[in-house]
């Protein structure tokens, strides 16, 4: 064990992380450092900008990169994706622009989903990224609908679902866990398990041993995966991804890892959680370890780190000044988009 | 045209709508191998085969939420939920998911889902196979709803609501499933969503009614045209988008109102033809709106005809605007 707040080493020699990503390991170790830099430095301006009131909302995906940034490198369209809160920067990976994404956070004029979605629940059609609600667990039965409708079709790609350790008590994990494994259907559940719900900790969701455990009452395979260890969740992606694909059944993944920010901008977690809480989180900073490991396989150096951060920064802020000198939405949007036609139970904005 | 029952008409057009976009599917409890509990789907299985026609798990949340998933995808699903009174672990779908998803995503995810439910009492079902909680799903931006009132409205409105663009909520009178019988078009009726139908022409009083309230709401104005008084009775068959124009019309021309509707009165569907003939058709009336519906009660068993406007409640509602003032 390392000492509180320092990485736990990734335990891998390069041959191992060869065999576990392939040929292509380092260009996929660097480019998920280069996406991890970046969602860190949107986490940080964005919270920034939320305490000074120029974002109305954040719920930031820090401790979650590696998850995220897999996911995206792992998956692409046909593959759709169905986030909850933190999957943003799967989007980002898959190539949804980082300025409209910001105009989106500004639910501004040029927002693709028209300021109409609060914060942090982007629409992306385009790269497959399904719109989402604040309703925990929803999202879960609408991926088992659409890998209905892939398998019906018989259309390449599967569905992603993503959702945290709270949601696997919801409603709707339990309907599209059984829907998946009653039709078998060409889904990966990913859970995030970033052990709390609000203030609630994992313990509490469930007595099942792990959340992973719960997959096997369906009749899927559940696996458990360190969710801070790039290496593991990139491997545990692909290989399931890939069986899925190649038309095995569903599967479930559970990522434990730690959530290194408040629940979102609204919540205080000084009065939940322990206090050794954000030192034990920090041994598991996906970013940390990933970094940790490059520079002492000497794949990444302080001057090229740093203009990984640098680069991202600049990024942000362009994208930052580009939001906040756009409109708001225009008044006539608010009643349009109801219907698919103007509905007259809507009357029009004068 | 054929003589068909309520349900054989729903039946016709879930054929129809199969037949001819391979994109329509099904998906519901009992909805297969059984056609369904009141076999509005029988027959549907065996010409169009398990992929299509879904007998789905025992979850209604899992059936909305995965009839969300497919329309996403562009399929359109009709899902089913054997008892508007078992809807309510959908409900959180319906609402929050179905009837948000065009306007959330800002157009890209149009959600296009057609949720048909038996609704409404007379059957003997008690509290949980009764209910008319329509004023729910109306309340909600985003859905349209729909209650047939006959055959051939079944079927035609079946048709559009399927051919829609918009989630609907199809809400069919199972009190008039085998009751009720007509001539129906063999072809595609088209009867568009969001036009109501004058079932009758009157001069002296408008009833305005929808569902299983057709049929005592008929009698009620046979009833009171033997006693001189000519009711106008509007079918209004969608309640989301409403008909506002003819609503305001027959009222316009008749200058006295009642709404009808079995289900509860507070906040009930009666209670947004009030506001509505108030804005639009004040200085037309020459008698307080009345309101015939059911009791702010659960719906009973025992004394379900109690609860249940029937053709005398409604006749006594017209008097009692003819004789106003």
């Amino acid at each position: 064990m390392t000492g509180a707040d320092e990485p736990e080493p990734l335990p891998y020699s390069p041959e191992a992380v060869a065999a576990a990503l392939g040929d292509s390991w380092r260009d996929v170790l660097l480019a998920a450092e280069r996406w991890m830099v970046l969602g860190r430095s949107l986490d940080a301006r964005m919270q920034a900008l939320q305490r000074q009131g120029r974002v109305g909302f954040y719920g930031a995906a820090t401790g979650q990169e590696a998850v995220n940034v897999a996911a995206g490198l792992a998956s692409a369209p046909p593959d759709w994706v169905f986030p909850g809160l933190r999957e943003q920067l799967v989007a980002l990976v898959r190539g949804h622009d980082l300025v409209a994404y910001v105009h989106h956070l500004f639910a501004d004029a040029r927002d693709p989903a028209l300021g109409r979605n609060m914060p942090c629940h982007p629409t992306a059609r385009e790269v497959h990224y399904v719109s989402m609600s604040s309703v925990i667990g929803t999202q879960v039965s609408h991926a088992a609908g659409l890998a209905y409708a892939l398998k019906l079709r018989r259309d390449r790609g599967i569905a992603l679902a993503f959702f945290g350790d709270g949601a696997t008590s919801s409603n709707d994990f339990h309907a599209g866990m059984n829907l998946a494994g009653v039709f078998g259907l060409p889904l990966l559940f990913c859970c995030t398990n970033n052990q709390w719900a609000i203030s609630v900790p994992v313990e509490h969701q469930t007595a099942a041993p792990t959340l992973a455990a719960k997959a096997a009452e369906y009749g899927l395979a559940g696996h458990r995966v360190d969710g801070t260890d790039f290496v593991a969740v990139y491997r545990a992606l692909a290989e399931a991804i890939g069986r899925i694909r190649g038309g095995g059944p569903a599967e479930m993944i559970e990522f434990v890892l730690y959530r290194m920010t408040p629940h979102s901008s609204s919540d205080d977690p000084g009065r939940y959680q322990p206090g050794d809480w954000m030192a034990r989180a920090r041994s598991h900073d996906p970013v940390d370890r990933l970094e940790r490991w490059l520079a002492e396989h000497r794949l990444l150096d302080g001057p090229s780190r740093q203009r990984l951060v640098d680069d991202a920064d600049a990024k942000v802020r362009a994208a930052v000044r580009e939001a906040e000198a756009a409109p708001s939405p225009p008044p006539p949007t608010l009643t349009q988009g109801v219907f698919a036609s103007a509905a007259p139970t809507v009357p029009g904005i004068p | 045209m054929t003589e068909l029952t309520l349900v054989q008409a729903v039946n016709r057009a879930l054929f129809d709508a199969m037949r001819s976009d391979p994109d329509v599917l099904l998906l519901g409890e009992d909805v297969g191998v059984n056609g369904g509990v009141f076999r509005a789907t029988d027959g549907l299985l065996k010409e169009f085969g398990a992929e299509r026609v879904i007998d789905t798990p025992l979850s209604e949340t899992g059936i909305v939420g995965a009839a969300v998933g497919m329309a996403l995808y562009g399929l359109k699903p009709v899902a089913e939920i054997q008892f508007l009174d078992f809807i309510y672990p959908a409900f959180d779908q319906i609402v929050s998911e179905l009837a948000k998803m065009r306007y959330r995503s800002g157009g890209q995810f149009p959600c296009h889902v057609v949720v048909r439910a038996p609704y409404g009492g007379g059957i003997k079902g008690g509290l949980y196979h009764s209910q008319s909680t329509e004023a729910y799903f109306c309340h909600t931006a985003g859905l349209k709803v729909v209650v047939p009132s006959t055959p051939a409205d079944a079927k035609g409105l079946l048709l559009s609501a399927i051919r829609d663009e918009d989630p609907v909520i199809f809400l069919e009178p199972k009190r008039l499933y085998r009751s009720a019988t007509g001539e129906v078009p063999d072809g595609d009726p088209a009867v568009p969503l969001g036009r109501a139908r004058v079932v009758r022409e009157g001069t002296d009083v408008s009833l305005i009614a929808y569902g299983a309230m057709i049929p005592p709401t008929l009698e009620a104005a046979a009833t009171l045209g033997t006693e001189g008084v000519s009711a106008e009775v509007l079918d209004l068959r969608t309640l989301v988008p409403l008909d506002e124009k003819s609503v305001v019309a027959s009222v316009e021309k008749t200058g006295r109102a009642v709404a009808v509707h079995e289900a509860a009165r507070f906040c009930g569907f009666g209670a947004e033809i009030a506001a509505l003939l108030a804005e639009k058709a004040f200085y037309s009336l020459k008698a307080p709106i009345g309101r015939v519906t059911g009791y702010d009660t659960p719906f009973p068993y025992a004394l379900e005809q109690l609860y249940l406007p029937d053709a005398p409640r409604i006749a006594a509602a017209a008097r009692a605007a003819m004789t106003a003032g």
